[in-house]
């Protein structure tokens, strides 16, 4: 230990000057709950404006206001910014480094997101009300169109953008240069390889929506065409340029979700990972082929033939790689010693419900079908498939596995597998049915819908309601565990886990390694 | 009451439902309409290869589904530690590793062929036998036959469900939401070939049985075709999001014979004819006041109540505008007022009815001006 030893601050100056990853880390993680709930209620109004045919609670362009913040604050304020809490917190501690590489830039990339959060969520109260585009805000509905708030979002999504590249640059610096000795590459665990990953997917294309956003604000305010065809320009382009941020954007938000993962599946088998390295190129692949797969989101756009086939014959091949992960985790558990505590739960339920939003994206692949899925509430479930259950779930799983390690004290399991449970019912009687709809013929984005669709949509208003409730008793879980959970003091507080995070003393004392660990070469990996 | 009682027992049912309609996907479809759960084949042949090809892909997830969800819960219920097995140690193989890179690679394969000439089918744009150009407005569709000899016959078709339905102080019809004034008649048995454009921001425009989905995109014109085998009525909506009332823009689509499209159309071009012929003539006060209460009831009540009361627009019995000077009255009917829901009428109604709903509103509802406008004066407006 150095002599140098010291623990927090007091205070409020600890949270606002903290140079710690884990204090920075807790407030990612905190913040992306924030943004969740209210999130979260942004989806309770739509789903209770969509219970019954009709309009009954909010206007049109107010649920159209809704389903853009929906969108925007889940993507940019929840799912994100809870994995840069998670790489905070875990990064340093799974490769043996004392903190970040660049402590202060750590501390700039969490504290732009509140303002920048509050800013959008300002906008509701505006003259002409809060964005109403979509989270894909395509021209020309974003800019010769738009309520004045759009200027206000295209401030925030720059500053987003901004913590993003910095909170990535920071990532990517740590794993480079701050690996404890004989950490080599092949040996880091698979939840830093993905966030290697992750990061320098975020670094190429958060300038690109950038761009977009700048070629936005040019267009309402400094008379230029770029996305109007009357002096020149295409708003087919702002749709090439968002998608090409916003594609690799998806494997941003899956791709730290697989690393949980597998963490957390060989942790409750009790047996290595299948194929450490095939994960590795597979996370590898994904990410390369996100680059150029953009288009599958305009089949309709009236795009020629050639790039029809170009698009659909890459897009189908992320198949490969992604049923390569889902193989491995699965054989991972074969033949192990299963136990199913609830971050193991929340693990298993990830793997059955990506997979089946994995299917769904097939399907979604094949062009000429797309055709008819396109824009309709079949895409909806689609992606909250791979979202929710994809992201959303392996966040909470993630919690839950290393939440006694962070405060010494352990969860209730009961009310951790209860919480799964409702969950996963909520989540799927939600989803599920928006499949038949979406085939049916019912559009996405829609404050009201025709007769046909009504039984199944009150359906999905009520998985809404209870997988929305479900999160209360999440959020008293997480709380009572730190107020006043069993303590522990087990360093390693899961028998079957692996990794220099299940090393340090429990709870994880303010600053972890301030010498490096020794690396038993032995091991292959974690 | 009893909509409502069906529909809770329906919610009750509704796992059940969810089953029964996955097994009887396929022929459930053409039975019943209300809680369909999977695509149309619709009335096309490249619907139709499109539902195949979508349940050809859709079983193949469902078999490997089925193997992968197997094993993994074959492992879930046997190797649990509870059952006292001692876990194995292997990792790595790779024969396994990349026998499971390869095989999906070849599924693939398999999938692309169907995919691929599916998609040659939908781009085959040759020898259409007529063409209708679609363009989207926000909230509503206008549609030109093209190429046809004679007057030019163009229209626009509105969302026709009252606004006493959506806010629900009258009961909701069969065709909630999916109902026009006016829809686009196509003939069966024929290539019509659209072309697809916006007016304003990006629509779609997408009837799901005739097996189209195209973006209208405002400044471009895309293409796109289909070949009705059956007559009937199709609806659709628009697909892409355009702004506030993008759930209240349908699509009605009457595909009938032949014969009946030829006399359709030919009906549509006397009244073209006649338009025109109108056009150029001046009308009496009675005339005016006719033909103006039937266009207000259509294009105006909606909005400024059947009696001129108002409701989301202003009250026109003593408006300002409609007692006021003519060319101020004229100005909002033509261009509308920007940033509220009065649209500009001047493009969706011709000089005839346009110079009549003025009148109309002029002379009706207590507003006794006593003046007239005449279809020229709506043009020389227009000219400005
Ligand atoms: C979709 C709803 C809607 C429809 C349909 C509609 N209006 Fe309006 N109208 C409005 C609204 C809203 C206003 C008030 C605009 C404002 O705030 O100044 C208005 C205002 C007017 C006014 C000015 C009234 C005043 O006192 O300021 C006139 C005249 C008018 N409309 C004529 C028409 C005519 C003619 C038609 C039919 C061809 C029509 N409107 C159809 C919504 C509608
Ligand atoms: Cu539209």
């Amino acid at each position: 230990m150095g002599d140098h030893h010291h623990g927090p601050a007091k205070g409020l100056s600890r949270w606002l000057f903290t140079t710690n990853h884990k204090d920075i880390g807790t407030m990612y993680l905190w913040f992306s709950f924030a943004m969740f709930i209210l999130g979260g209620s942004f989806a309770m109004i739509i789903r209770a404006e969509l219970f019954q045919p009709g309009m009954q609670l909010v206007d049109p362009l107010f649920f159209n206001q809704m389903t853009t913040l929906h969108g925007l604050v889940m993507v940019f304020g929840a799912i994100m910014p809870s994995f840069v809490g998670l790489a905070n917190w875990m990064i340093p501690m799974m490769i043996g480094a004392p903190d970040m590489a660049l402590p202060r830039m750590n501390n700039w990339s969490f504290w732009i997101l509140p303002p920048a959060f509050l800013l959008l969520a300002s906008t509701l109260f505006m003259d002409g009300g809060a964005p109403a585009f979509g989270w894909t805000f395509y021209a020309p509905l974003s800019t010769t169109y738009a309520a004045p708030s759009v200027t206000i979002f295209i401030f925030c999504i720059h500053v987003l953008g901004i913590s993003s590249i910095m909170g990535s640059i920071n990532i990517i610096a740590t794993v480079m240069n701050l690996r404890a000795p004989g950490m080599t590459y092949m040996k880091m665990p698979l939840f830093v390889w993905t966030w290697l990953i992750t990061a320098f997917l975020l670094v190429a294309v958060m300038p690109v929506l950038a761009g977009a956003v700048t070629m936005m604000l040019m267009d309402i305010h400094f008379g230029t065409s770029f996305f109007s065809a009357a002096g020149g320009g295409d708003p087919v382009l702002f749709q090439h340029v968002f998608w090409f941020f916003g594609h690799p954007e998806v494997y941003i938000i899956i791709l730290p979700a697989f690393g949980v993962v597998s963490q957390i599946i060989p942790a409750f088998s009790r047996k290595p990972l299948f194929g450490y390295d095939s994960m590795v190129y597979a996370t590898a692949s994904i990410a390369f082929l996100s680059f150029i797969v953009w288009a599958h989101h305009m089949y309709t756009v009236g795009m020629p033939i050639a790039g029809e086939l170009f698009f659909m014959y890459a897009t189908m091949l992320i198949a490969v790689p992604t049923g390569v992960k889902v193989f491995n985790w699965i054989s991972t558990m074969w033949r192990g010693a299963l136990t199913f505590e609830t971050p193991m739960l929340f693990s298993l339920g990830f793997l059955v419900l990506f997979t089946i939003g994995g299917f769904t994206g097939l399907m979604l692949s094949i062009a000429p079908a797309d055709f008819q899925y396109h824009d309709s509430y079949f895409v909806v479930a689609h992606f909250h498939y791979v979202m929710v259950a994809g992201a959303v779930f392996s966040m909470t799983a993630a919690v839950y596995y290393w939440l006694p390690k962070w405060c010494g004290r352990m969860y209730n399991e009961t009310m951790g597998k209860t919480h799964f449970w409702i969950s996963f019912i909520g989540f799927n009687l939600t989803f599920f049915p928006q499949h038949f709809v979406g085939l049916a013929g019912m559009p996405r984005r829609i404050p009201d819908y025709a007769l046909q669709f009504a039984d199944f949509n009150m359906m999905s208003s009520i998985g809404a309601f209870i997988y929305g409730s479900s999160q209360i008793l999440f959020l008293y879980n997480v709380i009572a565990t730190i107020v006043a959970g069993k303590p522990t003091s087990d360093e390693k507080v899961w028998d079957g886990a692996e990794g220099l995070e299940w090393t340090v003393p429990t709870p994880a004392p303010y600053h972890t390694f301030e010498t490096p660990p020794k690396i038993d070469p032995s091991h292959a990996h974690s | 009451m009893f909509l409502r009682a069906k529909r809770l027992t329906a919610l009750a049912l509704g796992p059940v439902l969810m089953l029964f309609g996955l097994l009887h996907a396929g022929t459930v479809a053409a039975a019943a309409k209300v809680n369909e759960v999977n695509m149309s084949p619709g009335a096309t042949d490249v619907g139709q290869s499109i539902f195949d090809l979508h349940m050809t892909i859709f079983w193949i997830c469902v078999i490997i589904g089925v193997l992968v969800f197997g094993v993994m819960f074959y492992s879930i219920y046997y190797h649990r530690k509870s059952r006292g097995v001692t876990p194995a140690t292997f990792h790595e193989s790779t024969k396994v590793e990349i026998a499971w890179t390869v095989v999906p690679f070849f599924i693939l394969i398999g999938m692309a062929v169907p995919a691929t000439s599916t998609l040659l089918e939908i781009y085959d744009f040759e020898d259409a036998e007529m063409d209708v150009l679609i363009t989207g407005y926000q909230w509503k569709w206008k549609y030109e036959y093209l190429n046809e000899s004679g007057e030019n016959v163009a229209f626009f078709s509105n969302l026709r469900t009252p606004q006493s339905e959506i806010y629900n102080t009258a009961d909701k019809g069969e065709h909630y939401l999916l109902e026009v004034d006016e829809p686009l008649v196509i003939p069966v048995d024929t290539k019509v070939r659209f072309l697809v454009t916006a007016n304003d921001v990006i629509h779609a425009w997408w009837v799901p049985e005739l097996a189209v989905k195209k973006d209208a995109i405002p400044g471009f014109i895309n293409e796109t075709w289909t070949h009705a085998t059956e007559e009937g009525v199709y609806r659709g909506q628009c697909a892409e999001l355009c702004g506030k009332d993008h759930g209240f823009m349908p699509i009605v689509v009457n595909v009938v014979s032949k014969e009946e499209y030829a006399s359709w159309l030919s009906e549509k071009q006397a009244e073209a004819a006649e338009i025109k012929k109108l056009m150029a003539q001046t009308f009496s006060m009675d005339e005016l006041m006719e033909r103006g209460k039937s266009v207000y009831d259509r294009s105006c009540a909606a909005c400024h109540g059947a009696n001129g009361e108002g409701g989301l627009g202003k009250a026109i019995a003593d408006s300002p505008i409609a007692t006021g000077d003519l060319s101020g009255h004229l100005e909002v009917g033509i261009n509308g007022v920007p940033g509220t829901a009065m649209q500009a009428f001047g493009g969706q109604l011709n000089d005839v009815d346009m110079a009549a709903v003025i009148t109309y509103q002029r002379n009706a509802f207590g507003n006794n001006m006593g003046d007239m406008v005449q279809p020229i004066d709506v043009f020389n407006h227009k000219k400005g």
